[in-house]
């Protein structure tokens, strides 16, 4: 049984090589091409920010949750921001319950340096009263369907979550008034933006189905700021990759984060808004 | 002040808004969307399959599993901390114990049907959204059931009995309340849960249980309209708008 499936694996892997030398996916798309995404906001109306994010059939949820912290000791000056990834069993038969697996750790750490280094919100301006008391904002990304490109989905929702971010009332005894939507928006500072490019022989191409995510040697995970400049990278898979693959990594990647970011433009083809 | 119309206009028998979908995770077994008011359940369902570990395994008969989770972000307050809580563990118990006695899992030794219940959005009345989301996503992975098994929630606020409660009037703390959630199958109204928070006398169960069953029906035939209609035409049950 081991040898047989073995063998389709490597057939099927001979398969997906050849037709990608010809540019042809899976799926019949191009290797530089994404699927069809749609970025929506509000869809989680207790959160205080929430984006879904529909990657063909890949579907992520990301909220926000803010609380009022004590400063770390070495940023008195400061709030903070973490994201958090659940891999839901919901979502694939390949997930099971319990703590994290080191998938969702690295979505999670990957999506975390993304926003952070890219500096999407100053945390400067989440402290209320130094040394004492700052905001921190929980983002929780869950995976609706896996069905490939987790990496690149969960970053862009929750970039949305924190784009559709308001903080809650605080009374004044400083106690969060979490029923009472406040009007205060979370300032976005940048947008990174995450884009994923996995290689396969000599081929690259980006937004793997899950079926692709099998069967690759190696991937590149590279944060874009708005102005182009790299604010997070990530190398995954087995295969190493030569500088030239890096170079041509991030080359096809750039325009794709351009594209990405669109999603959130108001008006046209952009990211479609509840009401809250 | 005494409770006597609802903050929302709803009257005393009447459900909030309800919205149910068939099949909006694609890699599910089957699947399905229930939310009403603003709490909002997904229900994937996957199996019957390969039971580990093995002791776990019936050779007469398969076994149901359920998972209840609210999401971090889905409540009102504070970030819901990720994983199993007393209380879910709890509300995962009493819905395997709603959902098996429809389910007929004879035809499936050594096998396990996981049902797995996400909540994105809460308040109040989520465990009976997750039973009706379930006992829908159980029908569309095509195991054989008796019937649909639908859930809500009755109540008292002061002296009136309401249906389908929402937070805050769970949360009306000027007069007693109490929060019956309760879940039957609709064809036979043989009742599969029923817990009870505050203080009823036994007429006002009575007249609850009363009002439950009608809402219960009204509830069904959404439940069963939304699986037809995914036969109807499945390509237009995808999530969101």
């Amino acid at each position: 049984m081991v040898i047989e499936m073995s063998l389709v694996n490597k057939s099927f892997k001979e398969h997906l090589n050849k037709t990608l030398g010809k540019d042809i996916r899976y799926d019949m798309r191009k290797k530089d091409a994404f699927r069809d995404i749609k970025v929506e906001l509000g869809v989680a109306t207790k959160a205080e920010g929430s984006c879904r994010v529909t990657m063909g059939n890949t579907v992520v949820i990301a909220g926000t949750k803010l609380s009022i912290e004590k400063p770390y000791p070495d940023r008195p000056e400061e709030g903070s921001f973490s994201v958090n990834t659940e891999l839901l069993p919901l979502s694939s038969p390949d997930f099971e319950s319990g703590p994290p697996s080191i998938d969702a750790i690295e979505i999670s750490r990957v999506a975390d340096r993304t926003l952070r280094e890219g500096r999407a919100v100053d945390f400067k301006k989440l402290l209320i009263t130094s040394g004492e008391k700052a905001w921190t904002i929980f983002i929780d990304v869950v995976s609706i369907n896996d069905d490939g490109n987790l990496l690149d989905a969960s970053e862009l929702a929750a970039l949305g979550a924190l784009l559709d971010t308001k903080f809650p009332k605080v009374d004044k005894n400083g106690i969060i008034d979490y029923k009472t939507p406040g009007e205060k928006r979370l300032e976005v500072d940048s947008m990174p933006v995450l884009v994923t490019v996995c290689k396969q022989g000599s081929n690259l191409f980006v937004d793997p189905l899950r079926a692709e995510e099998e069967f690759i040697e190696g991937r590149l995970s590279i944060g874009f700021l708005d102005d182009g400049t790299i604010c997070a990278l990530q190398k995954g898979g087995d295969a190493p990759l030569t500088t030239e693959e890096i170079k041509a990594m991030c080359a096809l990647a750039a325009p794709k984060a351009v594209e990405l970011r669109k999603l959130f433009n108001k008006g046209d083809k952009g990211a479609t808004k509840k009401k809250r | 002040m005494a409770y006597t119309k609802r903050h929302d206009g709803r009257k005393f028998d009447e459900t909030r808004e309800i919205t149910a979908k068939v099949g909006v995770i694609k890699n599910a077994d089957g699947s399905a969307y229930f939310k009403i008011g603003s709490t909002e359940a997904y229900a994937a369902v996957y199996g019957p399959r390969e039971l580990y570990p093995s002791f776990l395994k019936d050779p007469s008969r398969g076994v149901i599993r359920c998972y209840y989770n609210m999401l971090p972000f889905s409540g009102m307050g504070e970030r819901v901390r990720p994983g199993p809580s007393r209380r879910s563990k709890e509300i995962s118990y009493v819905t395997e114990k709603a959902l098996q006695p429809v389910i007929n899992l004879e035809d499936f030794p050594n096998t396990v049907v996981d049902v797995y219940i996400e909540l994105t959005e809460t308040d109040a009345g989520s465990r009976c959204a997750g039973i009706c989301a379930a006992a829908m996503a159980l029908a569309d992975a095509g195991i054989p059931m008796r019937d649909i098994v639908t859930a809500v929630s009755a109540g008292k606020v002061g002296k009136n009995i309401l249906i389908d409660l929402d937070y805050s009037e769970e949360a009306i703390d000027d007069e007693p309340v109490a929060d019956m959630p309760v879940a039957m199958l609709p064809r036979t109204k043989e009742v599969v849960l029923l817990q009870m928070d505050g203080q009823l006398s036994e007429k006002e169960l009575a007249d609850a249980l009363v009002m439950v069953q009608k809402a219960i029906d009204k509830i069904a035939n959404i439940q069963r309209e939304a699986l037809k209609a995914k036969f109807a035409d499945g390509d237009r049950n995808v999530i969101g708008e």
